[in-house]
């Protein structure tokens, strides 16, 4: 056992966990604040929608698309004057949140707008039938209905980020893939690799675990 | 009083306007249920949803209690709307918040109401509707009537003055839209509210409401007393909804009314007369052999009726006719 695994350094490892749960935590967070408003924008300005405005649907789908069709490893580098600008220095936890957040928010603010689609339309009637205003429907009908697709999305988007952090390695963003590709690609320590790919695959699985209960949870349906 | 003077709503497809109401004049009561009844298209979704605004006019003015709602700025029609509850036919309840807290919900809105206000209406609403076991629960644990009766019970909560029916019991079967309306009507009876109902069924209408308009093609096609509009039906659309109620194949009548022998009339009792052996009298009077080629007895709303059709040989018919015309049976002659 301990020949099988002689490269593997394990408090680098330790650190290296902590550096991803880090960058995952702090970059969905973020995703979440910036995509949960943007996605509730392209809902509520798309076509035959509460605030249908056709330009800044328009504009808004535009930027979201241009955002998501950049592969990330592109995106990690476009984004490095930006981030720098932003917080001083692109390497590292820190530096690897500004791009992730670019990757992670247009993608989540999509899966918004398609749960928010998939509100049936009636409650917004009777909502508006009521006497409500647009914040009144937001608020208490449209993002409580829609609850459980958001969780949903947030979870798609917590594994997507976790699979971008592992790829913010390359322009030296710390964290498991970091190691991942000094340690296993570089050096072609095999063991460090298999280790890695391990511990980001229990990652994803308690992740997933964990949105399908709160999912549950929250379905009443 | 909710009156529509030239009201017409068209909708904008490929540039073009496409009518879903033509030009329509309207008075509706305070304090009366009237039905509209019409065929899928025929327009009575867009009229129900003129009224509280959910669908602009595109011309014509809506006056409620003297008031034009349609120069309403958008914070006074949030206010109106509070005064104007709604039904559903898929009930539109929140599938996220509990029996109470969707009852609540339009009183938490208009945000003018105290929590114990709110706690207390809530109670009153949910016993008036008969639910007051269900108050934790969520609607996907409620049947279909359940269900309309929190919608009922929602659209009260703000006590309006005006209850919109959007074809409330279509989704529901028989026995459960039997008691889902005869709550309308004690509601209607109890609170002097209002209530405009759409529906494709006859039957509806028959039970519950005082007047009813027909549509069709978006046109009000007849209007008036549902007694009046269901015993003597004028307009071929309401013909076809009168038949359709009572599961009458016309062609198979006009195919009966051609074997009997003599004349044929149509006899239509209203009220009291509707139970008076009147039948038997006059033909003993006037020597006319009768024999019933078809029948019913039933209620308008709260009025019995019945409508016999009738093949008559032999006797003295004109004082046959003039007796029961006497005894107030409105008499036709089909043949």
């Amino acid at each position: 056992m301990e020949a099988l695994l002689s490269n593997v350094d394990w408090p680098e490892i330790g650190i290296a966990s902590w550096d991803t749960l880090v960058m995952v935590g702090m970059s969905l967070l973020f995703s979440v604040l910036a995509g949960l408003p943007i996605g509730v924008l392209l809902f509520l300005t798309s076509k035959r929608q509460l605030l249908e405005q056709p330009l800044a649907y328009g504009v808004l789908s535009f930027v979201v698309n241009v955002l998501r069709s950049v592969p990330f490893i592109i995106l990690l580098i476009v984004m490095i004057p930006f981030t720098v600008m932003l917080i001083g220095t692109s390497l590292g936890v820190a530096g690897a949140i500004p791009p992730l957040v670019a990757g992670g928010a247009p993608f989540f603010a999509r899966l918004v707008e398609t749960s928010l689609r998939e509100v049936d339309r009636g409650i917004i009637e009777a909502t508006q039938a009521m006497g409500a205003n647009v914040r009144q429907i937001i608020f208490g009908a449209l993002l409580p209905e829609a609850l459980p697709g958001i969780i949903a999305g947030i979870t798609v988007t917590a594994i997507t980020l976790v699979s971008y952090a592992a790829m913010s390695g390359v322009i030296g963003g710390g964290g498991l893939g970091d190691l991942a590709i000094r340690f296993g690609y570089q050096r072609f320590q095999t063991d460090v690799m298999v280790i890695t790919v391990a511990l980001l695959v229990i990652f994803v699985q308690v992740l997933q675990m964990a949105g399908d209960r709160l999912v549950l949870y929250f379905s009443r349906k | 009083m909710i009156v529509f003077d030239q009201v017409q709503k068209s909708y904008q497809v490929d540039g073009r306007a496409i009518p879903a109401l033509h030009p329509t004049d309207m008075t509706i009561e305070n304090g009366e249920v009237f039905g509209i009844v019409g065929h899928s298209g025929a327009g009575k979704s867009t009229l129900v949803r003129l009224i509280n605004l959910l669908e602009p006019p595109t011309g014509g003015e809506i006056l409620i209690d003297d008031e034009n709602i349609t120069r309403y700025s958008a914070a006074e029609l949030r206010a109106f709307r509070r005064k104007v509850g709604m039904i559903f036919q898929h009930f539109n309840l929140l599938s996220s918040k509990t029996v109470s807290d969707n009852i609540a919900f339009p009183m938490k809105l208009a945000g003018i109401y105290s929590k114990t206000e709110i706690r207390d209406r809530v109670q009153e609403l949910l016993d008036r509707v008969g639910l007051a076991d269900h108050a934790t629960k969520y609607p996907s644990q409620l049947s279909g009537g359940q269900k309309q009766r929190v919608g009922i019970a929602r659209a009260l909560a703000c006590r309006p003055t005006i209850l919109l029916c959007d074809e409330a019991t279509s989704a529901l079967d028989p026995q459960t839209t039997q008691s889902v309306l005869r709550l309308l009507s004690e509601i209607n009876k109890e609170l002097g509210l209002t209530i405009v109902l759409i529906t494709h069924e006859m039957d509806v209408v028959r039970r519950v409401c005082d007047r009813v308009a027909v549509m069709d093609g978006g046109r009000v096609v007849e209007m008036g007393p549902v007694s009046e509009v269901f015993l003597h039906p004028k307009h071929p659309t309401t013909r076809d909804f009168v038949f359709e109620s009572e599961s009458i194949d016309s062609q198979e009548m006009q195919e009966d009314l051609q074997k009997a022998n003599g004349r044929i009339l149509r006899l239509t009792f209203k009220g009291e007369s509707t139970y008076q052996p009147l039948l038997g009298s006059v033909a003993r009077a006037s020597g006319v052999d009768f024999s019933i080629l078809s029948g019913r007895i039933d209620h308008i709303k709260d009025t019995p009726y019945g409508q016999l059709t009738l093949s008559l040989i032999g006797g003295d018919l004109e004082a046959a006719m003039t007796a029961l015309e006497a005894a107030d049976v409105h008499v036709e002659v089909l043949r």
